[in-house]
């Protein structure tokens, strides 16, 4: 496949390992093992899928970051989303990777075994389309995600408010990634010597908004491609950085990315979102200014508005380290419960849902070792 | 969540709704290309875009690609002079 394959060409893989290798070399031991943050839940599942953890010294670590919006989804958003989904009325419309994320009383995947009409849809736009088929029905899309997502979401409503469609409205779970990075930079116990940020937010929001990290924390970061060259070229960028004691944030993925982000996309979001003061992460707590809500003009296609779901309390199982696992604190297999009543199939904890989970990426290739 | 797949646009089949037919490893399908619109839409067809959950969200730099490719091309020349200047072959080495 075009533009994807030249990106994982094995010969050019060993070459930036030596050259990373030789510039590790320049760093001091005692700053080693250098900590990693792969921000996105995308290039965690690169990582482990092509084994790049295992390509590389001792001398680097990876810290799997909070970048996946199903890991991070809490308990309380799924029990509402479900409360609607199981009105008669409602067609429910889901990307498939939240079909299975546990709710207090099991997931969507249960609530349809149990009767309720949930569907999964590739893009928003077949769930609008499924609203114009079914005018005596009610259909509520499941908008969740980061900024790569919420644009087509956005143009899906504009469409939906041109077109008088009042009978499709959004769950609305979009959030956005700064602030949590920024929270994981404030001062802790967490050490952390760069990061490998998220290639398609960015393609959205450009490069600016991530300026902080380097100007007020003093840490390098690269906006980074999906493909294992892209990972491994933008860690050798960030080891540079660290050598040359430089931190700015530099741009890997050019062909996708640029510092301006997608303004037509921007404009689309500022036309339907506005900012929510705080918004509630699984395992991480609430985090200010990271929710993002329909704004006024769109308030009656807010799914919440419309069906007023009970408000949920719930709160993830005390034995989950899922909140450990996404600062960095610990690794899926420190979890008394991974691999034993957390699994894939019976997943406990958000990791071991999506394909993107920590957790979920450490059961399918790493199992074995842990044995 | 995040992924997306590169296409190539090969018609713009619906410009009152910005939709194109893209094309991605030979399977067509129908994306929204509002986020990427330019004018004349046609000027489209034939670019390379990132597809996500329907829609092309980024005009795939084709020059900046191969950029990136050329660094990598020129890390191994690197290497190859390297490997001859201290005398070891790199086609030895490769199959050692």
């Amino acid at each position: 496949m075009q533009y994807v394959d030249e990106f994982r060409d094995p010969k050019y893989a060993r070459l930036i390992i030596e050259r990373i290798n030789q510039t590790l070399e320049a760093i001091p031991e005692s700053r080693k093992p250098l900590q990693v943050m792969e921000v996105c839940g995308g290039h965690t599942h690169t990582i482990f899928k092509f084994g790049i953890d295992q390509l590389l010294p001792d001398s680097i670590e990876f810290v799997h970051g909070p970048g996946c919006p199903v890991c991070v989804l809490p308990k309380s958003r799924l029990d509402e989303c479900i409360a609607i989904a199981e009105n008669p009325q409602v067609i429910f419309c889901t990307f498939g990777d939240a079909i299975r994320a546990p709710g207090s009383s099991g997931s969507l995947q249960d609530a349809r075994a149990r009767g309720a009409d949930v569907r999964i849809v590739y893009s928003p736009l077949d769930a609008l389309a499924l609203a114009q088929q079914n005018p005596d029905r009610e259909v509520v899309f499941f908008g969740l995600g980061f900024e790569t997502t919420m644009p087509s979401t956005a143009m899906t409503l504009k469409q939906a408010k041109l077109n008088k469609i009042d009978n499709f409205s959004l769950f609305c779970q979009h959030i956005t990634i700064t602030p949590t990075l920024q929270c994981l930079l404030e001062p802790g116990d967490l050490r952390l010597d760069g990061f490998l940020m998220p290639g398609h937010v960015s393609m959205i929001i450009g490069s600016e908004p991530y300026q902080f990290i380097a100007n007020q924390y003093g840490k390098p970061s690269v906006i980074t491609g999906f493909e294992p060259l892209d990972i491994l070229q933008a860690l050798l960028m960030l080891v540079e950085q660290i050598a040359e004691q430089r931190c700015e944030v530099e741009n890997q993925y050019k062909r996708i990315v640029q510092p301006q982000g997608n303004q037509q996309a921007l404009i689309a979001m500022q036309e339907v979102f506005e900012a929510q003061q705080r918004s509630e992460w699984r395992g991480l707590g609430d985090i200010e200014n990271s929710g993002i809500q329909l704004n006024k003009e769109y308030q009656a296609f807010d799914a919440e508005v419309k069906f007023c779901p009970e408000k949920s309390t719930a709160k993830d199982p005390a034995e989950c380290r899922c909140g450990e696992v996404l600062t960095g604190r610990c690794k899926p297999t420190d979890c008394s419960i991974f691999a034993t009543s957390c699994r894939p199939d019976n997943a406990i904890g958000a990791l071991m849902v999506s394909s993107e989970g920590a957790c979920a990426a450490y059961y399918q290739y790493r199992r074995e070792e842990h044995q | 969540m995040c992924l997306g797949i590169p296409g190539q646009i090969i018609a713009i089949s619906d410009a009152a709704n910005m939709l194109a037919t893209i094309d991605v490893c030979g399977v067509k399908r129908q994306v929204n290309v509002a986020c990427v619109a330019i004018e004349p839409l046609d000027a489209l067809v034939g670019k390379w875009a990132l597809v996500h959950v329907g829609f092309a969200m980024s005009l795939l730099n084709e020059e900046e690609a191969r950029q990136t490719l050329a660094a990598l091309e020129s890390m191994q020349a690197l290497a190859h002079e390297v490997d001859d200047f201290t005398g070891l072959g790199h086609s030895d080495k490769e199959k050692a």
